[in-house]
C-alpha cells in the first residue's frame, strides 16, 4: 500500500469490527489517505470518503460488521461492502430520506437519520445492492474518476 | 477569516494546542446531526456542532474540515482530542450556544456558500 501510482490499479481490503461504533470510519479514513496519496481529483476522493463512510457506519449499526474491498483503477473507484447482517426488508423503503431502523443510542450520537443510503447513492455514478433477510447484504458502489465518455 | 480571528470572536479555547496563525477559513457550516452533516456536498472548513463523540471528528475529516467549534461548553476528551491532532483539525470551544455563534460568524464574513478569493 505504499507509495502506489496513480496509473497502476490498487486493491485495498477491510475487515470492519461491529462491536464498537466510537471506533467505526477506521476503513474509510484509510481509503480516503491512499487515494489522496495515488492523487485523485479531491473532489473524487471526497466522494468516495463520504459513499463508504456511510456504509462503513451503516454495517456497524445494523449488520455487525462486516468486509470492504475497494478497487482503485485510473477509470473508477469501485467499493463493494459485505455484510452477514439480518439483510434489509424492505430497500426500497430503505432508500427513502429520513427512514431509519436505527436504535435511539445510534440517534443520540448525531447519526440513523436515515440519509445514509441515499447519501451513498448521491456520492457515487452507481449504486447495488443485493440483499437476503438472515443472510446479509452486499452494496457495490462505483464512483468514476474520469469523465463519463472519454477513456 | 483567519482561525485566530474566529476564535476571539467566540471567546473559544482551542484544545488542540496552538492555533495555527496561518489557517484561514471561508465556509461553515452547524448541526448535531452528523447525518445532515454528511449531506453537504461543497466543502465547508468548519463545523459547529453541540454533539460530542470520535464520530464528530472522523466526520469532519471525510468532509475536509478544517476546525470544528463545539458550542455550549461542551468539552471533547482526550481521546478526541488526539483524534483530532492526527487528522489535522483544529478543535475550538466556546460556552456560546449554536444560534449566537453562527450567527456572529455570518455577520463577520462566514456563510455556507463562502466568499473564497
Amino acid at each position: 500500500m505504499t507509495g502506489p501510482s496513480p496509473k497502476d490499479s490498487l486493491h485495498l481490503h477491510y475487515v470492519v469490527e461491529g462491536d464498537n461504533f466510537t471506533a467505526a470510519g477506521e476503513a474509510s479514513s484509510n481509503v480516503k489517505r491512499i487515494l489522496k496519496q495515488v492523487g485523485l481529483p479531491p473532489e473524487i476522493v471526497r466522494k468516495v470518503s463520504i459513499a463508504m463512510y456511510e456504509g462503513e457506519i451503516n454495517m456497524v449499526i445494523h449488520a455487525n460488521g462486516g468486509e470492504i474491498d475497494v478497487d482503485v483503477s485510473p477509470r473508477e473507484v469501485c467499493m463493494v461492502l459485505r455484510d452477514r447482517g439480518p439483510g434489509i426488508p424492505d430497500v426500497k423503503k430503505a432508500m427513502q430520506e429520513g427512514y431509519s431502523t436505527a436504535p435511539d443510542s445510534i440517534r443520540s450520537l448525531g447519526f440513523g437519520a436515515g440519509m445514509g443510503l441515499p447519501n451513498m447513492k448521491k456520492y457515487t455514478d452507481s449504486l447495488e445492492i443485493e440483499t437476503a433477510l438472515g443472510v446479509g447484504t452486499t452494496v457495490r458502489m462505483t464512483v468514476k474518476v474520469q469523465p463519463q465518455g472519454s477513456n | 477569516m483567519k482561525l485566530t480571528e474566529l476564535s476571539e470572536i467566540l471567546n473559544a479555547q482551542c484544545v488542540t494546542g496552538e492555533i495555527p496563525e496561518e489557517v484561514e477559513v471561508f465556509t461553515a457550516c452547524g448541526s448535531d446531526m452528523m447525518s445532515d452533516v454528511l449531506t453537504i456536498s461543497q466543502q465547508k472548513d468548519v463545523l459547529l456542532t453541540g454533539m460530542v463523540n470520535p464520530q464528530v471528528v472522523k466526520t469532519a475529516d471525510m468532509l475536509d474540515v478544517r476546525c470544528i467549534v463545539f458550542v455550549r461548553d461542551k468539552k471533547p476528551d482526550e481521546a478526541i482530542i488526539a483524534l483530532a491532532r492526527e487528522r489535522g483539525i483544529v478543535l475550538l470551544c466556546t460556552s456560546e450556544r449554536m444560534f449566537e455563534s453562527c450567527g456572529r460568524l455570518y455577520a463577520a464574513g462566514l456563510s455556507e456558500k463562502g466568499g473564497r478569493p
